[in-house]
């Protein structure tokens, strides 16, 4: 079977988010860069399906140059073909996006055969529009599902168990379909060496994205009012026990 | 005169929380100009349920009707509704709670009618070319403003920011049922089954939640973080590290990607506090951390720290815990 997975470069930031002086982006002068959880989650599904069902994976992103990275990661997981829509400056909306993608499967579709089941994160990291996956199942007529948390591929179907507050909901989609899915799916492997070479060589294809208008346009981010708490130390070790304990029976839990 | 048209939910007869937060919004828009509240609603409507929506002030309720829209439709079988609903109702802006099928009929919703989409907003008003807004990014630890320009503008908003307050002027309320015109084809992603959670506290409703990151060192260590919720009738929480160490189930993960939580108490293990986290306990009542570094994220924000040696800590909570019960 042939899957697609898509992902989305993302700045990795820490215990604070710190914005450029004109409040336009997040300052990602001194951090790393990564892909949701969600997606990784959808990188690992979709080597282990190509692993039990055979076929072959395409990974896509829609961003900077750089973003060959995070495509060279999931080679380096097992993934066997890269795809960059190229863009530079500001984000995209998740309208625009959908539209580059859908218009990207368009050509790989035309090329090398039909995607059977295509992987998207739930929500990306960032922007958390929770629509891009829906947006592309629904321009290219697939059915989809979202807050996808179990995978299991059989003739011409894919079952998908959707966590729900209180559990689970079962859907069987035919094939060709679309996934939203959570981290949670499994547990994503950490590349190995080999990989990680095979993917530093691999040829990474570029299919220029037309830009259309989203509609939502950024006008500034803001980082909200931090309540400053003052911290009560306790005490250290084992002598904050009572202390501890004494919480407990002040929120009634003791 | 513009029309504001809500998608709501309800469950045993009462409207769902975020979706009077939703309502509240929406008069935001609509007060300054009085133009009209209307709702748009999957299920049947008793008198109850009707009495508290004209309490938010909405002007119409247009009950859904078909067979395929049942508890189980399709977030697409609710979005073909709505949009066909636009077409007679005619509004400027459709808007809806963030909720487990809000946000998938959203996303359908747009998909369906091509207009931009705005998620988890917290406020918006109308200027003279469209709209403004603030959202939610990085799970809610930073705000967009943002420039909507649509015909119809479409937004979900973000549970639990706006506090739900009813209008100061009832509205009518009249029941105008629709029908909408659906395709079995809108069926095809219906559930064929469910099951439910085993039994056991569950996370995201626990009083009080015990967890335990990186600090922890090992699966092994959690043990004293079981038997602490077990005896005080919480649940364990674990960071993003723990889950990817193999230590702990993905299901007891706290933050962005896993599951907010609001309990009493959140005593933070071993957690150094990162955004990601951060996002998934900020709205505990009290939050305890436990940790060797005094300037780590989690300390500086907590109320209360302990710090030093999780590992010399744990046991002696436990014992102190056990002989309290005991006593
Ligand atoms: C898009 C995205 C989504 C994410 N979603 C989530 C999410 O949902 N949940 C989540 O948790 N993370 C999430 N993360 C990961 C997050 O960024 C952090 O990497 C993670 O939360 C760190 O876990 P930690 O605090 O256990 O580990 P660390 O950051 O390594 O912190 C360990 C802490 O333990 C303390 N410590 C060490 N030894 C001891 C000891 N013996 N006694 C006491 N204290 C000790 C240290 O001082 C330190 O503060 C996400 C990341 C990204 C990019
Ligand atoms: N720029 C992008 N390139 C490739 N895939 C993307 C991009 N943006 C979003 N996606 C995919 O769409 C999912 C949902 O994104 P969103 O609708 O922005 O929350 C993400 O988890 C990705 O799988």
């Amino acid at each position: 079977m042939r899957l697609l997975v898509c992902v989305k470069r993302v700045p990795a930031p820490g215990a604070k988010i710190t914005l450029t002086p004109d409040g336009s982006e997040v300052d990602t002068t001194h951090l790393g860069f990564t892909v949701s959880p969600h997606e990784e989650c959808a990188v690992e599904e979709a080597v282990r399906l190509v692993a039990a069902h055979g076929g072959s994976s395409t990974v896509l992103t829609l961003g900077p140059l750089a973003a060959e990275d995070q495509l060279r990661n999931a080679i380096a997981m097992g993934i066997d073909h890269g795809t960059l829509l190229p863009m530079e400056g500001p984000e995209w909306d998740a309208r625009a996006v959908a539209g580059a993608i859908v218009d990207a499967v368009r050509v790989l579709e035309e090329d090398d055969g039909r995607f059977d089941l295509m992987l998207f994160g739930n929500e990306s990291a960032d922007a958390g529009n929770h629509q891009v996956a829906v947006r592309v199942a629904h321009a290219l007529g697939r059915p989809v599902v979202d807050g996808v948390k179990g995978i299991e591929v059989t003739d011409g179907e894919v079952a998908l168990r959707r966590a729900v507050a209180d559990g689970h909901t079962v859907h069987h989609l035919p094939l060709p379909a679309v996934a939203a899915v959570k981290e949670g799916l499994n547990l994503p492997r950490y590349p190995a060496m080999r990989g990680r070479l095979m993917a530093k060589k691999a040829t990474i294809r570029h299919v220029e994205p037309r830009h259309r208008e989203g509609g939502l346009r950024r006008l500034r981010l803001r980082a909200p009012e931090q309540q400053r708490t003052e911290t009560t130390v306790l005490g250290t070790g084992a002598a904050a026990a009572p202390a501890v304990a004494d919480i407990l029976e002040e929120v009634g839990l003791l | 005169m513009s029309t504001v048209l809500v998608l709501v939910e309800h469950t045993d007869g009462e409207l769902a929380r975020t979706s009077r937060e939703t309502l509240t919004l929406a008069r935001n828009l609509t007060e300054p100009v009085e133009g009209h509240l209307e709702v748009a609603a999957v299920g049947t409507w008793s008198d109850e349920l009707r009495k508290e929506a004209a309490a938010f002030g909405v002007t119409a309720v247009h009950t859904l009707e078909h067979e395929l829209l049942d508890a189980d439709a399709p977030p697409a079988a609710v979005a073909e509704a709505v949009r066909q609903l636009m077409g007679v109702v005619t509004p400027s802006v459709v808007l809806g709670a963030a909720s487990e099928r809000g946000t998938p009929s959203f996303a359908h919703l747009a998909a369906r009618t091509d207009l931009p989409l705005a998620a988890n907003c917290t406020a918006v008003e109308t200027v003279d070319d469209g709209w403004e807004l603030t959202r939610l990014r990085w799970g809610g630890v930073l705000y967009e403003d943002a420039h909507l320009d649509a015909e119809v503008a479409l937004l979900t908003v973000a549970p639990h920011q706006i506090a739900a307050v009813p209008a100061t002027m009832p509205g009518p309320a009249e029941l105008e049922p629709f029908t909408p015109e659906l395709d079995e084809a809108l069926t095809v992603a219906r559930p064929v089954a469910r099951e439910a959670l085993s039994g056991g506290i569950s996370l995201a409703t626990a009083p009080v939640v015990l967890a335990g990151g990186r600090g922890m060192g090992s699966a092994e260590a959690f043990a004293v973080l079981e038997e602490l919720a077990s005896l005080l009738g919480g649940a364990v929480g674990c960071s993003r590290v723990a889950t990817n160490a193999g230590w702990r189930s993905h299901n007891d993960q706290v933050g962005q990607t896993g599951t907010r939580v609001a309990p009493d108490l959140y005593l933070a293990c071993g957690i150094s506090g990162a955004t990601q986290h951060w996002v998934g306990c900020m709205n505990a009542k009290r939050i305890v951390a436990v940790n060797t570094d005094a300037e780590a994220p989690m300390v500086t924000r907590a109320h209360e720290a302990v710090l030093g040696d999780l590992h010399e800590f744990l046991p002696a909570l436990l014992e102190e815990v056990r002989s309290r019960k005991g006593g």
